[in-house]
């Protein structure tokens, strides 16, 4: 007894740390996946995020009042910039939505299947773990916003990582881990070689790409993408980029990865709350049928000013080209897109003079479009304009073409007559 | 003006109020876990491990210390995606520790505080290491070098944080 009394302290030491390494040995032996959150880690989240979402919410609102009302020096530059930035990036949707209607196109001679995002929910970062060995952050939405384990988490630069912790218990916070933690894994795909791996993070925090062969040859800046096979990132979004490859302990390399995101820097992300899955389509919008694109592309004869005038004249509505003729000769005056790329995206009609004059310029723009080297001129923007709908070569106005269920007789009709009433 | 002695049964004893025995380590986790996400270099410093430490030092009870650290230790596991209990343990260590040097040791001068702190920066770091890697498998770097320059930097900042907790704590 005496004894007892004299090594209490110690005994009581021996018996806490028993106890938690008994509690420490029934964590580890249960899965992850079943495993119901521990009301400790309720508690600690419950007491610590409450804080944290307040100081979150009154920076974010120091800051707007900052920056939106305050610091506006280079506004008017940064207008103008993004108002370029703009122009420069129509052209090229025009060339990749050109390339995007033809892979549909393959896609759906294939019967292939692609994951969609079809629906996102923003969210905040408000907190981390603060723990060198572990790497997660807390999410201002939770359980009652449809966040769910397992979900991909996500930002504009590229993955972030996946939903680890969104219980009923603690509705409004979920907890993320990122791709850099250890315990992390992502099937992930080398954009130019095609090879597949498993991208890894490692206590240091670094990202590895593991499992590829080392004779395979891997360049540094290569990018990685989502492979998809991890059943919970869709196909394709961006990961990071190779840093440095070098030879493995065993038969694969060591590729260390740059992630694209920012993972130290996390303010707002997006997480992916559902994924569709279907098989492509090719666009309905528009028929490209070989005719139709041999017509456009067929040498154009300058419309005589009469043709243009009679053409006016009996014109019922504006769009109405007769796709199914051979010869667009008698193009009656068509509404063009806007011709500069600030404007309002609808078309616009135009006056017969104007219309008259305008096909040749517009064939032109228009070859030079589809052999995808955007022109940069004004009627290069406006006649590529409805190829982002159609996905076929652009050649066509804005409205819908009247298509013409009987290849006609190479006589041309009247416009009229296929105007849709 | 605090008076230390050497001998264990002169040794001056102190408590602190129940606010405070909540507030300041919950405080300690809020800090760590929301400034770490700010300031990801912050992570080298561990503030629960101060205040563990802080609080065992000036109670001077094992009891109390080993207690007080497996609480925060818990808390602070209960933040991150690891099994509840790596930073426990080690924070049971540490409490049960510094209470058990501070009946024998004078550590109320800066100089001694930064020691210690050293000292059982190390030791929880060794036994963290131990048990992340031995019980729960995780992979962990070690580096004697980091692990030194972290217990310094913590040093540093544990006597700031020592001076704050004497300003708090009462005489028993």
């Amino acid at each position: 007894m005496d004894v007892l009394g004299r090594y209490r302290n110690l005994i009581v030491l021996v018996g806490v740390l028993f106890a938690q390494v008994l509690g420490l040995a029934v964590q580890v032996k249960r899965t992850t996946a079943s495993e119901p959150t521990r009301l400790i880690r309720v508690w600690a989240v419950g007491a610590v995020t409450p804080l944290e979402k307040a100081l979150e919410w009154m920076q974010t609102s120091t800051g707007n009042i900052w920056h939106n009302y305050f610091y506006l020096r280079g506004v008017r530059a940064e207008n103008r910039s993004l108002k370029a930035q703009i122009e420069r990036m129509t052209l090229e949707q025009v060339r990749l939505s050109q390339d995007a209607g033809q892979a549909r196109r393959l896609q759906a001679l294939l019967a292939f299947k692609e994951q969609f995002i079809s629906q996102t929910m923003a969210a905040q970062v408000i907190g981390g773990s603060g723990s060198e060995s572990s790497r997660s952050v807390f999410i201002d939405k939770g359980y009652s916003d449809g966040i769910r384990p397992d979900m991909a988490v996500i930002t504009a630069d590229g993955i972030v990582g996946k939903v680890l912790h969104a219980d009923p218990v603690d509705r409004h916070v979920a907890e993320v881990l990122l791709i850099d933690d250890q315990t992390s894994g992502v099937g992930a795909i080398l954009e130019k070689t095609r090879l597949q791996g498993i991208l890894r993070g490692t206590p240091s925090g670094e990202l590895v790409l593991e499992k590829v062969m080392s004779d395979e040859t891997v360049s540094p800046g290569e990018q990685v993408l989502t492979s998809g096979g991890d059943r919970i990132f869709p196909k394709g979004l961006t990961v990071g980029q190779v840093t440095k490859v070098s030879p493995g302990t065993e038969v694969f390399l060591n590729i260390r990865v740059r992630p694209a995101a920012d993972l130290s820097r996390l303010e707002e992300v997006l997480v992916v709350t559902k994924i569709d899955e279907r098989q492509a389509e090719p666009d309905q919008t528009g028929a490209a049928r070989a005719i139709d694109i041999l017509a456009e592309r067929l040498p154009t004869v300058p419309p005589k000013p009469e043709d243009a005038a009679k053409g006016a004249a009996g014109t019922a509505a504006p769009g109405t080209v007769p796709t199914g003729t051979v010869k667009p000769t008698t193009v009656k005056p068509t509404p063009v897109a806007p011709t500069t790329a600030g404007s309002d995206a609808k078309p616009k009609a135009v006056s017969p003079q104007a219309s008259a004059a305008a096909p040749a310029t517009r064939k032109t723009a228009t070859a030079a479009s589809a052999s995808g080297a955007p022109s940069g001129t004004a009627s290069g923007l406006s006649s590529a304009t409805p190829a982002n709908s159609t996905g076929i070569p652009a050649t066509k106005p804005a409205p819908k073409p009247v298509k013409v269920a009987v290849p006609p007789p190479p006589k041309p009709q009247p416009a009229v007559e296929d105007a849709p009433h | 003006m605090a008076i230390t002695y050497t001998s264990g049964e002169q040794v001056e004893v102190y408590r602190f109020s129940i606010p405070a025995t909540i507030l300041i380590p919950l405080t300690a986790v809020f800090l760590q876990a929301w400034l770490s996400k700010r300031f990801p270099f912050l992570t080298i410093f561990d503030l629960p491990l101060l205040v563990t430490i802080g609080f065992a030092t000036a109670r001077r009870n094992p009891l109390a210390g080993l207690f007080t650290g497996s609480l925060i230790g818990m808390l602070q596991d209960a933040l991150t995606i690891n099994p509840i209990g790596l930073y426990g343990i080690a924070k049971t260590v540490v409490g049960f520790g510094a209470s058990s040097l501070g009946i024998k040791l004078d550590v109320e001068n800066a100089g001694a505080r930064f020691l210690l702190t050293i000292v059982f920066y190390v030791v929880h770091e060794i036994v963290y290491f131990m048990i992340a890697r031995g019980l729960v498998g995780l992979h962990m770097a070690w580096s004697w070098p980091h692990e030194f320059l972290s217990g310094v930097a913590n040093a540093v900042l544990g006597i700031f944080v020592f001076m704050l907790l004497d300003r708090v704590k009462q005489r028993t």
